[in-house]
C-alpha cells in the first residue's frame, strides 16, 4: 500500500499493523468484549457516585433534623400570669409621671416575687419560698420595670404575664424528664405540684420568643438573644469586605497583568496559595499580636475582627479573581490593546466587568467562610460576655458563630436550645448569601 | 513600486524564548496600498504583522530585535509608548472580537480613550461615519445600543473594522480577517478593503491565494520565518522568481 504525500512524495508502508491484518469478525469480537468491560466499569462508577451522594445527603438530613429538633422550641417562651399591684406612690413623682430615680430605687424583683408568692399562701419556710421564687425569671422585675417605663398606662393593670425561669420553660417544653429521680432533676417534686396548680388556673402560656431576636446575650437564658451577635457579625463582615475586596482585586490584576515574570512573582504566587490553606486560628494569633499587641487596637472590637478575617479571606478572593480574569478570552484584551487602550484600561474597562460574576462568587464564598469563622475571633477577644448591642465597630461585640460556641458550652439546657436556634439563623444567613451569589451571577450574565 | 514607504523593517528578528520565528527580515511597505502576507501556517506571518503595532509586547516570551521605521521614528524602540503607536496602526484580528458591549460602545471606545471626541454629538458622528465606511451602518443604524455579540460573524468583523478605523489610523493590520467567515461575508470584506485602501495603508495576512490576488497590490511570501519573495502581486502570481513560492502558489506546499 502506498499513498501520495504532497510534500514528501510517495511513501511505502513497511511496518506490520495488527489491526489492519486481523479479520473483520475478529475485530468486532474484540471490540464487543472491550465494550462489555467498559459498560461494567461505567456502572460501577455510577453506583459509587450514587452511594457517595446518598451518604452525603443522609448525613445532611440527620444533621438538620438534629439541629431543628433541638432548636425549634426556642422560638417559644413560657410565661406565667401574676397578679401584681404596682404601688404608685413609690414610683410616680409629684406630677403623676414616672420618676425614673424612684423607679430605679424601687425593688421591682421583690414586688414580682412577693406578688407571685401571694398566689401560694400555703407555702411557708425559707427553702420552700426560695424554690417557689425560682419558678419566675430572675429578670422578671427588670423587664416589668422596662415595660412600665415605656408605657406608663400599664401601671393600672392588675395582672401581668412575666417570663418563667428557664427550668420551668424546659419542663413545659418536655425537655426535663419527670420520670427521673428527684435528685437528678432541676425541677423538684414540690415545684411540680405548684406548676400543676398554675396550669390548672390557666396561668401558664407559651408565646413567641421575641427576646431572642431583639436582645443581646444575657446570664438568664430566657432574656438571651442573638441581635448583638448578628449586628457584630454584620459589622465584622462589612469591614472584611471593605478591606479584602478592593485589595484582592487589585492584587489579582497586578499579578495577572503587571507583575514582571520572575522569581519574586513566583514566590508571591506560591505564598498566596499557601496562605489560603493556613488554619484560621493562626490569623487570630497574628491579629492578637499585631493589631492588639502592637497597634493597641481595642479588644473584642468588630473592627479588629474584620481586619483579621479580611487577611484570611484575601487569598480566597485573589485566587477566585485571578481564575475569572483568566477565564475571560484573551481576544477581548487584545481587542482593547489593539485600539490603543493601556493595560490598565484593558483590565478595568473590559476584562474586569466580564470577570465580575466570578469575582462576586469568589467574594461571597470567602465572606460566607468568614461568617462561619470562630477561632480567630476568639483569639482577639470577641468571645466576651456582652449584653449590649454594639453601635460602632470599636464597641466590644461578639459574632454569631462565637455566640453559638458560648451557648453550646453553657450548663443550662435552655442555652443549648438557643444555641441550636442560633445555628439555624446562621444557616439561613449562609443560604441566603449563596442564593444572592447565584442571583447576582445570573443577573450579570444575562446582560449579554 | 511607486508610492512612498509607510513602514519598513531592517534586519528584524523575532524570538519566542530561544526559538527564532522571524529571521532577518528587511522590507518596505508602500503607503496607501494593500500588501498581503502569504505562506504556509506557522511561517511567522502573524508574528511579523504583530511587530507593526507592538502587539508582541503582550507575549512575555516574545522578543523583537531590529528596527521598524515609521517615518523617521523607530517604533520598535522600547521607550516608545505602544499606546500612541496603536492609535496610528490599527488592527483587525483573525476571530471577530467585539467587546461584549453595545455596537455603539464598541466603535466609540477608541476615540473616547484617546480623547479624540469631546461631546456626545461628536462621538455619535464618529460612530456613524465609521460604521458607514465599514458598510455596516444600513444593517445596524436602528439598533446601535444592542449587544454587538448578537451580530453575525461577518457583521462582527466589519464592526471590528469600524472600531479600528474610528480613530483614523494611518495603517490597518488585518490578520486573516476572513478565515472565520462564510464566502458572502468574505466578499463583502474584500470589497471593503478595496475601498479602505484609498485612505489607509493596509497589510493583510491571508491563507487564500485568491484573496491575496483579489485585494492586494503587493505580496510577500514567507517560509519558516524567512521572507522568500516580495513584489507586485501580479508578478508573484504569474511569474514567481523563487521555486518555493511557485510550489506554494500552485498548491504543492500547504
Ligand atoms: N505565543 C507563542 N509562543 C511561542 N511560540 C509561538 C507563539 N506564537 C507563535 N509561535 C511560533 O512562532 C511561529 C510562527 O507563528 P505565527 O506567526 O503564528 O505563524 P502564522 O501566522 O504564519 O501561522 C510558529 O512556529 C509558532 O509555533
Ligand atoms: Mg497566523
Amino acid at each position: 500500500m502506498s499513498w501520495p504525500c504532497p510534500y514528501l512524495g510517495v511513501q511505502e508502508a513497511v511496518i506490520s499493523n495488527p489491526i489492519k491484518d486481523m479479520s473483520a469478525d475478529e475485530r468486532l469480537h474484540l471490540i464487543s468484549v472491550s465494550l462489555n468491560k467498559r459498560h461494567r466499569k461505567e456502572k460501577q462508577l455510577k453506583l459509587a457516585g450514587l452511594a457517595a451522594i446518598t451518604l452525603a445527603i443522609g448525613f445532611l438530613v440527620v444533621l438538620m433534623t438534629n439541629i431543628f429538633s433541638n432548636g425549634y422550641t426556642a422560638l417559644l417562651q413560657s410565661e406565667v400570669r401574676i397578679d401584681i399591684n404596682v404601688p404608685k406612690a413609690e414610683i410616680l413623682g409629684a406630677d403623676g409621671a414616672i420618676d425614673i430615680q424612684k423607679s430605679q430605687a424601687f425593688n421591682w424583683n421583690g414586688l414580682v416575687k412577693k406578688s407571685f408568692r401571694a398566689g401560694f399562701p400555703d407555702v411557708k419556710g425559707m427553702s420552700d419560698r426560695r424554690m417557689l421564687n425560682d419558678l419566675v425569671s430572675e429578670n422578671a422585675g427588670y423587664e416589668l420595670r422596662q415595660a412600665i417605663e415605656k408605657d406608663p398606662s400599664l401601671i393600672d393593670q392588675s395582672s401581668f404575664w412575666v417570663k418563667t425561669s428557664d427550668d420551668v420553660d424546659m419542663l413545659l417544653k418536655g425537655r426535663i424528664k419527670t420520670t427521673l429521680p428527684e435528685k437528678l432533676r432541676r425541677i423538684k417534686d414540690s415545684q411540680l405540684v405548684w406548676i400543676n396548680q398554675l396550669e390548672q388556673k390557666n396561668d401558664l402560656r407559651k408565646v413567641f420568643n421575641t427576646a431572642f431576636f431583639t436582645n443581646a446575650d444575657s446570664r438568664e437564658p430566657e432574656s438571651a438573644g442573638i441581635l448583638g451577635a448578628i449586628v457584630g457579625s454584620a459589622m465584622v463582615l462589612m469591614i472584611t469586605i471593605i478591606i479584602a475586596l478592593p485589595l484582592a482585586v487589585m492584587a489579582a490584576i497586578y499579578l495577572e497583568y503587571f507583575a514582571p515574570p520572575g522569581r519574586l512573582t513566583d514566590f508571591i504566587e506560591v505564598n498566596i496559595n499557601n496562605l489560603a490553606s493556613v488554619p484560621s486560628i493562626v490569623f487570630g494569633l497574628l491579629g492578637l499580636a499585631i493589631f492588639l499587641g502592637f497597634f493597641n487596637m481595642p479588644r473584642s472590637a468588630p473592627l479588629v475582627g474584620g481586619m483579621v478575617l479580611a487577611l484570611m479571606t484575601l487569598p480566597t478572593i485573589i485566587i477566585a479573581t485571578r481564575a475569572s480574569i483568566r477565564a475571560v478570552p484573551t481576544s477581548i484584551r487584545d481587542a482593547a490593546l489593539g485600539v490603543g487602550a493601556s493595560r490598565m484600561q484593558a483590565a478595568l474597562d473590559h476584562v474586569l466587568p466580564l470577570a465580575a460574576p466570578g469575582i462576586l462568587t469568589g467574594t461571597i464564598i470567602g465572606i460566607a467562610q468568614a461568617l462561619g469563622e470562630t477561632a480567630p475571633l476568639i483569639m482577639i477577644g470577641m468571645v466576651a460576655f456582652i449584653v449590649d448591642v454594639p453601635t460602632s465597630v470599636t464597641d466590644p461585640a461578639t459574632a454569631l458563630p462565637v455566640q453559638i460556641f458560648i451557648w453550646s458550652d453553657s450548663a443550662e439546657r435552655a442555652f443549648y436550645e438557643r444555641s441550636s436556634l442560633a445555628i439555624m439563623v446562621l444557616l439561613i444567613f449562609l443560604i441566603s448569601m449563596n442564593l444572592l451569589a447565584v442571583f447576582l451571577r445570573k443577573r450579570f450574565e444575562k446582560r449579554w | 513600486m511607486t508610492n512612498p514607504t509607510k513602514l519598513s523593517t531592517h534586519d528584524l528578528n523575532v524570538f519566542y524564548d530561544e526559538k527564532q520565528a522571524i529571521n532577518n527580515i528587511s522590507m518596505a511597505i508602500e503607503s496607501n496600498k494593500v500588501t498581503s502576507f502569504i505562506g504556509p501556517s506557522g511561517c511567522g506571518k502573524s508574528t511579523f504583522l504583530r511587530c507593526f503595532n507592538r502587539m508582541n509586547d503582550v507575549i512575555p516570551a516574545c522578543r523583537v530585535e531590529g528596527q521598524i521605521m515609521m517615518g523617521d521614528q523607530n517604533i520598535n524602540d522600547q521607550k516608545l509608548d505602544p499606546v500612541l503607536l496603536r492609535a496610528r496602526v490599527g488592527m483587525v484580528f483573525q476571530k471577530p472580537n467585539p467587546f461584549p458591549k453595545s455596537i455603539f460602545e464598541n466603535v466609540a471606545y477608541g476615540p473616547r480613550i484617546h480623547g479624540l471626541v469631546s461631546s456626545k454629538s461628536e462621538t455619535a458622528d464618529v460612530v456613524e461615519d465609521s460604521l458607514k465606511r465599514s458598510g455596516l451602518w444600513n444593517e445596524v443604524y436602528d439598533r446601535l445600543h444592542d449587544p454587538a455579540t448578537g451580530l453575525s460573524g461577518g457583521q462582527q468583523q466589519r464592526l471590528c473594522i469600524a472600531r479600528a478605523i474610528a480613530v483614523s489610523p494611518e495603517v490597518l493590520l488585518m490578520d486573516e480577517p476572513c478565515s472565520a467567515l462564510d464566502p458572502i461575508a468574505t466578499t463583502i470584506i474584500e470589497n471593503l478593503i478595496n475601498e479602505l485602501q484609498e485612505r489607509y495603508t493596509i497589510i493583510i495576512v491571508t491563507h487564500s491565494m485568491q484573496q491575496a490576488a483579489r485585494v492586494s497590490q503587493n505580496t510577500a511570501y514567507f517560509h519558516l520565518g524567512h521572507l522568500i519573495e516580495y513584489g507586485a502581486t501580479k508578478d508573484i502570481f504569474t511569474n514567481p522568481a523563487d521555486p518555493q513560492t511557485e510550489a506554494y502558489i500552485s498548491g504543492k506546499i500547504g
